[in-house]
């Protein structure tokens, strides 16, 4: 979806220019810090650092003002959202909503607020925040509902860590570098992640570069979760053998003295 | 010392996961219970999700009661009859319980049924606990002898059609009882993540009417077997073991489960008893007022 639209960017740009006279694009130079996130023995999390250059145009004496905006975007899962109410004098799940593509990683780091920088449209186009964020609800067709289920998508996942918003966190220096950082809980999920940079302004994208991410489980984590997940019966056994072994051993430790 | 759980998908600390199962294991060896029933709810508590909390702590609980039902098969304390039939009914209950598991699951009732779960059970065997164990310490101090309980197993039991001799227990029963008091605690283990022993010990004393020098041993012996079956289902079934988090509750639980067990001999029955009443009464109202207080997380979140 994502790579759609950015393919009919620069189209949209060379439209814009011919109508009224605005500067050519500048060039984003985007990189980050690691492209493989190792999730392994110890790993507590993680934090990213995007990083790149804002190139200005050729011709162009001094670099222009830009605002730059980072959305890094997990991969997307469907997800059920379950709603407490009180029922007979505790809460318990009464209500539930779907949703195809929840990411399951949302971050959104910008040098300023983002409705400072562009409109409410624009930044729904680009999904620029939490409240642009595009989940494909399945089923209820009654909007305030659904964006009730959004709203507590949303807040859930923020509670988890796993959804922010962090205006000012981007830092830019001498118009040209911007930086970053990113912070990734060690509750992450796995996947292909991607990271995008937009320069924006006078509230529009003049520039947007991609980059991919990957967040794997490696080395002993991996072991373990790839035995519980295909060779469950191996794994258990392996789980009893341990808490039996254990409980003996300590029960002979202790007999002696 | 951060440790990360690969199947809970958490960084945790480590020595806090110890430390509870070394809080645990302590209350394990000083009452003969296997302490599921803080284990689960404490590590919910934490942050690990509640089916990896519940399949985990099942494995906790086997490595807590081996050392003790060894001790008890060298004394001769274990009905292994009535324990063949218990755990059979216990294997019968944890393959109900994953079903009942996995519809919960998909309704979106499970964590409302585990709390409602834990106040019944916890509140009731708490309570019950609890005035038996004040009267017999009122009675020990004001040098009064308790009336002595006349041991007969409840009218429900002897209604019961098939009758087996139980010897070592002292018992003319039908299987069924014991069994249908299997598959009970069966599916408490594998819902709660519990043993299942403070339910089992009181039924067994009270409703089968078993002889006490075999009540502690049998029951130790049906938990080993039922939390193994029990964490072969979750194995098999939710894929919520994690064996990272078992081995740091069970370095900590069999530790602990020695040092309460020394503890043990020194105390007094009925103050032991007392103090674990009031340990499961205390989880019990905190667990109810859990279920009546507006939760901090109105809408929760599950992959479809």
């Amino acid at each position: 979806m994502r790579g759609l639209r950015l393919a009919f960017l620069p189209m949209a740009l060379f439209l814009v220019g011919a109508r009224d006279p605005v500067p050519p694009a500048p060039v984003l130079v985007p990189e980050v810090s690691q492209h493989e996130i190792r999730v392994e023995q110890g790993f507590t999390g993680a934090d990213l650092l995007l990083y790149g250059a804002i190139l200005p145009p050729e011709g162009a004496a001094t670099a222009d003002d830009y605002d730059i905006v980072v959305v890094v975007e997990g991969p997307a899962r469907a997800v059920v959202v379950r709603e407490k109410r009180k029922v007979a004098g505790i809460w318990i799940n009464a209500a539930s909503s779907s949703f195809r593509s929840a990411p399951g990683f949302f971050a959104v780091a910008s040098s300023r607020p983002v409705p400072e920088i562009v409109d409410a449209r624009t930044a729904a186009i680009y999904e620029l925040g939490l409240a642009w964020l595009q989940l494909s609800p399945i089923g209820s067709i009654d909007p305030a509902r659904q964006q009730r289920f959004a709203h507590g998508l949303v807040e859930h996942m923020q509670r988890m860590g796993l959804y922010h918003e962090d205006p000012g966190a981007v830092r830019i220096s001498n118009r040209v570098l911007y930086q970053a950082r990113i912070a990734l809980p060690s509750s992450v999920p796995t996947g292909d992640y991607t990271a995008e940079t937009f320069a924006i302004r006078k509230g529009r994208v003049v520039a947007s570069a991609m980059t991919h991410i990957t967040v794997g489980k490696q080395g002993f984590a991996r072991f373990i979760a790839v035995a519980a997940q295909h060779a469950g019966l191996v794994y258990g056994l392996c789980a009893v053998a341990l808490s039996v072994l254990m409980g003996w051993i300590a029960g002979r430790l202790f007999a002696r003295v | 010392m951060d440790v990360y759980l690969p199947i809970a998908n958490l960084a945790v600390n480590g020595l806090v996961i110890v430390g509870l199962g070394a809080l645990t294991g302590l209350l394990s060896g000083m009452f003969g219970v296997g302490g599921g029933f803080l284990t689960t709810p404490l590590l919910i508590f934490y942050g690990v999700p509640p089916t990896v909390a519940a399949a985990s702590a099942a494995s906790q609980v086997t490595g807590a009661s081996v050392s003790g039902a060894l001790a008890h098969a060298r004394r001769g304390g274990i009905d292994y009859q009535i324990g063949a039939v218990l755990i059979a009914g216990g294997v019968i209950g944890t393959g109900i319980g994953a079903l009942l598991f996995r519809v919960l699951q998909a309704l979106g009732q499970i964590d409302t049924t585990i709390n409602v779960l834990y106040v019944v059970m916890l509140g009731s065997i708490g309570s019950l606990m609890g005035v038996e164990s004040f009267g017999a310490i009122r009675a020990r101090q004001t040098g009064r002898a308790q009336k002595a309980r006349r041991r007969r197993h409840h009218p429900l039991v002897a209604s019961l059609p098939l009758r087996w001799r139980f010897y070592r227990s002292g018992l003319y029963i039908s299987p069924l009882a014991p069994l249908l008091l299997g598959i009970a605690t069966g599916i408490l283990t594998m819902l709660m993540g519990i043993g299942g022993g403070f339910i089992l010990v009181p039924a067994m004393l009270y409703i089968l009417g078993m002889s006490v020098t075999v009540v502690v041993g049998t029951s130790l012996f049906q938990i080993l077997f039922v939390t193994m079956a029990t964490t072969m289902m979750h194995a098999l079934t939710t894929r919520a073991v994690d064996l990272v988090l078992a081995s740091l509750l069970l370095v900590g639980s069999v530790l602990g489960a020695q040092i309460g067990a020394l503890f043990a001999q020194k105390a007094k029955p009925d103050v032991l008893r007392l103090v674990l009443a009031l340990i499961v009464l205390a989880v019990a109202v905190r667990m109810a007022l859990g279920l009546g207080w507006r939760p901090d997380e109105i809408y929760t979140v599950v992959g479809l």
